[in-house]
């Protein structure tokens, strides 16, 4: 059956990974293409790469990125930050990228969406939603999830989806960075509304947080970037975890 | 460099042939991307990738690419369809009803059942059937990656099943014909597997 998908996010910033699984026994801890082809070895399903680089003029460095990353990463990747247009789109995907995934420049033209599902199919755009809780239900934010747009999460999902987004990536930015757990409330609500997937984000401290997203958020994947720090030792553990409390999970892999 | 035969992978407009490229690059094997009808006649081996709409597949009829992979694979060579690649050898979609496929397989393409999301997207296991030369040293119960809306029905030549809404082709083959609805080139050491499978043939 189809198994609930664990997706390792790296935070590139100039080419360099600055958020993610530390590893020992790697020549260069801070190479994305290393750490990505170590953590499919460790057994993610995905790969992320978020190029989090403030300046827009280092652009090619993270399109050198993806392409080193995709000579010898056979798993999916996506590749989202600083994607304002197509021809952002179009350079990503030439250098290799699986998926991309937009945000802003979604929120600020949702036709960008069908555009770019019109190119490289829906199955490669991922609209990203960063919300947070207000009276009431929950907000899209935008730039880095700090600047509120008076917009609902839920209602946005959905026209994303009809946009011809292939999948929704949820970022509670509430709970970004707690480590108290995934907002499953928020991603029920997301996963009640659409039907593409759903990529839990935000919040991820342990074991039991996917589990909970799983059952109680209905997430078709979830996703991490520094939870390793905290109590789960590798993605196999996690896994081997998952497993235990009967989550469809690729593994062994 | 495993074998000496030359794969072409078709161009016909539909996206996604870097990666498939890059897989048999890391394989060893001798590719080549192309376009040209001449090129597909002159290689040892096809492959027919294709993600997206099943409309796309109108890409190799503009081109006389169709006439030349048909060509090939009557001859006898090696054929490899990938996603849109395989599903094109059935006699159609449901997603693109005005355009034929090359109707090697009997039955079309159709939806999944409302009780299951669609896209079907992620990684979901192959129920293996003996002797299926693709699938050599692959074990059951294996994981690949699949991303599609549409699902292949289940025919003689499929020698590998999958379970989403009910059971649909992962994999059929046919003596040169070989197609898989998952993306071998996305799902890690078991895909490269059957890429490798796939250059010896």
């Amino acid at each position: 059956m189809l198994t609930k998908r664990i997706i390792a996010c790296l935070d590139v910033d100039d080419g360099r990974v600055v958020k993610g699984v530390q590893f020992v026994n790697l020549r260069d801890a801070g190479d994305p293409a290393e750490c990505a082809t170590a953590h499919a070895r460790d057994g993610a399903d995905e790969i992320v790469l978020l190029d989090i680089t403030a300046t827009s003029d280092k652009r090619n460095t993270m399109l050198d990125v993806v392409r080193r990353t995709a000579r010898c990463l056979f798993i999916p990747f996506t590749v989202g930050g600083g994607i304002r247009g197509l021809s952002d789109a179009e350079a990503v995907f030439a250098a290799g990228a699986d998926k991309i995934a937009i945000n802003s420049a979604a929120v600020k033209d949702s036709s960008l969406i069908g555009k770019i599902a019109a190119r490289f199919g829906s199955q490669a755009v991922v609209v990203a939603i960063d919300a947070r809780r207000v009276s009431g239900g929950f907000e899209v934010f935008v730039a880095g999830g700090r600047t509120p747009t008076g917009r609902d999460a839920i209602l946005w999902a959905r026209e994303a989806a009809a946009c011809g987004a292939g999948e929704i990536m949820l970022t509670s930015m509430d709970r970004d960075g707690t480590q108290a757990g995934f907002d499953c409330e928020l991603t029920q609500l997301v996963a009640d509304a659409v039907s593409i997937p759903v990529i839990a984000s935000g919040g991820a401290g342990s074991a039991q947080d996917f589990i909970d997203v799983f059952r109680n958020g209905s997430a078709d994947a979830a996703l991490a970037a520094s939870i390793f720090h905290f109590g789960i030792e590798d993605i196999g553990q996690l896994k081997r975890e998952l497993q235990a409390a009967n989550v469809p999970m690729r593994w062994p892999c | 460099m495993i074998g000496s035969k030359t794969i072409a992978i078709v161009d016909y407009g539909a996206g996604n042939l870097n990666s498939v490229k890059k897989a048999f690059d890391y394989l060893g094997a001798e590719v080549v991307v192309t376009t040209q009808p001449e090129a597909v006649a002159a290689a040892d081996k096809i492959v027919l990738p294709g993600v997206g709409h099943f409309s796309a597949l109108g890409g190799l009829d503009n081109t006389g690419l169709r006439d030349a992979v048909l060509e090939g694979a009557s001859a006898g060579k090696p054929f490899l369809g990938i996603c849109l690649g395989m599903q094109w050898l059935f006699e159609g979609s449901d997603e693109a009803p005005e355009l034929a496929g090359a109707g090697i397989f009997a039955g079309r393409c159709r939806q999944f059942p409302s009780s299951v999301k669609s896209p079907h997207v992620g990684w979901n296991s192959l129920a293996i059937r003996e002797g299926s030369r693709l699938l050599h040293n692959v074990a059951s119960d294996s994981f690949v990656y699949y991303t599609h809306s549409f699902q292949s029905p289940v025919v003689a030549a499929t020698t590998a099943a999958t379970e989403y809404g009910g059971r649909f082709s992962a994999v059929v083959e046919q003596e040169n014909i070989f197609g898989v609805q998952f993306h071998p080139e996305k799902s890690w050491t078991v895909g490269l597997l059957i890429l490798k499978n796939f250059c010896g043939v």
